[in-house]
């Protein structure tokens, strides 16, 4: 995955850096164990060695938040449409999504749509007024069997076996848009455009790497943050202004075969519903109405 | 033998000439769309295939369709089609360069093609696309140039040559087979999640493509002096009717199974496509054409008189080709996206630089595709006059 790789080779290049410039002292001071660790961001050196230049597949910092299998609960009477697009906002911020306003180039990885194209098939037309008009946040369900997945030559798109998100290698993708005709919840982009265009300079993320025209990209579960031992950005956000209007937390996040995590406790106080699932491709994230 | 590619007449010259130009004209375009990115087309978030894919299915077709001159002429041992079954393997090399070429335009990042090779991904039908299309190319290549080889020695075909010819028919069969695959096995996308739709794909390419052939076989009649045969010509004529009749047969089945079980995701698409979804009616015009050639088609080849008559039948094969060029190019891959799986609807029409770069592909094709009947016709020639 390009985004885990880059992070982790500049881990790697600064931990040699600093590897010399950190004073005798302050070395001294510490624990040789965890001086090491501070200094390699928290890969051990053989790993270091063994995956220099490769996929760091399964492999990840110590101070990761770590799961089995991911999941998020979007709890849609909890939404509104201030938090929807905070969420938004937010995610394409930190992520460098360029904001295109043609809707045939539009690049979008998480967005609001209403009950009946986010559930198409469970909607009718008797619900809840509140729920017409509520904005259900969709992104891509990081299925448990993605067709996404299943379909990619090149294995540019995959599930990370750990814990089961499913990612990009923006270096490897041909532009096939295989991936786009498969994945039946429309979770995918295509750069029809040089994104670059489209992203002001000061309002780009040094952190996150900016795409090519003519690859693929959708959401990645916030996977660079997960790695830092942060939850994703749109929970994050949604769960801080949900706490300043004194509601229940919209979004959920955590580890779906952890019976004690929060997405358990949420599924079990409330039905809840999945987008398409007769479709067998298991998606990770699970709606409340 | 190639270097009787490179002689020929004044018209000949022309039409090579011709077509380089269109090929250059293609060529520019494709610098720009490879400058610009893919999004000088006409394709979208919503519609992620359009033109150069719908061309690709619609050729893998023609391309499996020289299986019905080599099944008659090695299997049933139908002397007649000798006389051309060289020009069918023909047909199915210069129509699978243009399937591969359709798929390198189509591509977002066309030089890192090879990822395809490099990381091997046996899930993938793409991964089976590439390798049955080059090995039917290599197949066709092959087959076609030693048995015409043998031929200008005037020896019979040689025994070593059988088995990558009886190959060569399965082979043909899984070219269109795994291309349908590539759709048929999508969750979600209504109109193309369908057991039936390799049959559909074999069928309207068992049409569509000796159509095609019967027409090369009426124009090489008038500009050179090879004679395909009236034999010839009846039987495959005869094939094209079977094929279509089955054709519209399949698709008549889909509108069953959609209408009567009442389930709207299998209606959607095929109403959007004749009648129009939420005042959407981009593609009806279109649909509604390629009926009304179907029906022409049909009712030319069933009708005896008509199909027996050379310039009646040159009619109904470019109705066929037509019909099945929209159902299947337009129809079929443009119709699969709408409406999206969040059920909204985007609509789709091809650009200037997009079309452009098709005619490109084309061009390129006709030009690989002559300069080989130019070989075959010209070794043709040369044994006829020996003897
Ligand atoms: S939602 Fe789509 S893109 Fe995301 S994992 Fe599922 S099939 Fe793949
Ligand atoms: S577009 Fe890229 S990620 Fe999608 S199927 Fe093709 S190679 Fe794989």
């Amino acid at each position: 995955m390009g985004v885990n790789r880059r992070k982790f080779l500049k881990i790697a290049g600064i931990s040699t850096l600093g590897a010399a410039a950190v004073p005798a002292a302050d070395a001294l001071a510490m624990n040789p164990i965890e001086w090491l660790d501070k200094q390699l961001g928290g890969f051990t050196p053989s790993e270091i060695l063994l995956h220099m230049g490769h996929k760091p597949t399964g492999l990840k910092p110590r101070e990761a938040l770590t799961a089995k299998r991911w999941a998020m609960v979007v709890n849609v009477r909890q939404l509104d449409e201030e938090i929807a697009e905070a969420c938004r906002e937010t995610c394409h911020k930190i992520h460098n999504v360029p904001d295109i306003k043609n809707p045939k180039h539009e690049i979008k990885w998480i967005w609001a749509e209403h009950y009946e194209h986010a559930l198409p098939g469970q909607h009718h037309e008797h619900i809840d007024d509140v729920l017409k008009e509520a904005p259900f946040l969709v992104m891509c369900n990081h299925c448990y069997d993605p067709a996404c997945v299943r379909v990619c030559p090149t294995k540019a798109t995959f599930k990370r076996e750990h814990d089961g998100i499913v990612l990009m290698d923006m270096h490897r993708c041909i532009g096939c848009r295989f991936c786009m005709a498969a994945c039946p919840f429309g979770a995918r982009n295509f750069n029809w455009k040089d994104p670059r265009l489209f992203l002001k300079e000061e309002d780009q993320n040094p952190e996150f790497p900016t795409r090519m025209k003519g690859v693929v990209e959708k959401c990645n579960f916030c996977a660079e943050r997960l790695a830092k031992g942060q939850i994703p950005a749109c929970v994050e956000v949604a769960q801080e202004l949900c706490k300043k209007k004194g509601r229940e937390p919209a979004l959920v996040f955590g580890d779906l075969e952890d019976p004690d995590s929060e997405v358990r406790q949420v599924l079990r106080r409330h039905h809840s519903l999945r987008r398409k699932p007769e479709l067998g491709t298991n998606p990770n994230v699970y709606y409340i109405v | 033998m190639l270097e009787k590619a490179f002689v020929g007449g004044r018209k000949y010259w022309i039409w090579m000439g011709c077509l380089l130009v269109v090929m250059g004209a293609g060529f520019l375009s494709w610098l720009y769309q490879f400058s610009e990115g893919l999004g000088v087309t006409g394709m979208s978030r919503d519609i992620s295939w359009g033109v150069y894919i719908a061309n690709f299915t619609f050729l893998v077709g023609v391309a499996a369709a020289a299986v019905m001159v080599v099944i008659p002429y090695y299997i049933h041992h139908y002397k007649a089609f000798g006389r051309i079954t060289i020009l069918a393997e023909f047909l199915g090399v210069a129509a699978v360069t243009m399937c591969l070429l359709f798929i390198i335009v189509d591509l977002g990042n066309p030089f890192r093609a090879l990822n395809v090779l490099l990381h091997p991904t046996p899930k993938s039908i793409l991964f089976w696309d590439m390798v049955v299309l080059n090995g039917y190319l290599f197949l066709n290549i092959f087959i076609g140039w030693n048995v015409l080889m043998a031929e200008r020695k005037g020896s019979p075909t040689p025994g070593w040559i059988k088995p990558f010819i009886y190959l060569s028919i399965p082979w043909a069969i899984s070219i269109h087979t795994v291309t349908a695959f590539l759709y048929a096995g999508l969750p979600g996308r209504h109109f193309w999640l369908t057991a039936i739709m390799a049959a559909r794909f074999l069928s309207s390419a068992f049409a569509a493509g000796p159509a095609m052939l019967i027409l090369f076989c009426l124009i090489l009649r008038k500009t050179t002096k090879f004679d395909a045969g009236n034999q010839q010509i009846r039987t495959l004529s005869g094939i094209v009717a079977y094929a279509m009749i089955l054709n519209v047969f399949f698709f008549l089945l889909e509108c069953f199974t959609a209408f009567y079980s009442g389930i709207p995701g299998h209606q959607h698409t095929i109403v959007y496509l004749f009648a129009g979804l939420h005042g959407h009616t981009g593609l009806v015009p279109w649909m509604w054409t390629s009926a009304f050639f179907w029906v022409v088609s049909l009712v030319l080849l069933i009708v005896p008189v008509t199909r027996r008559s050379d310039d009646v039948l040159a009619v109904a094969c470019v109705a066929v080709f037509i019909g099945c060029y929209i159902d299947k190019g337009v129809g079929l891959v443009i119709g699969g996206f709408i409406p999206n799986p969040l059920e909204h609807i985007t609509e789709y029409v091809a650009t200037v630089p997009e079309i452009l770069i098709t005619l490109g592909v084309w061009a390129t094709g006709f030009f690989i595709l002559s300069a080989l009947y130019k070989v075959a016709l010209t070794v043709k020639e040369e044994v006829e006059a020996e003897a």
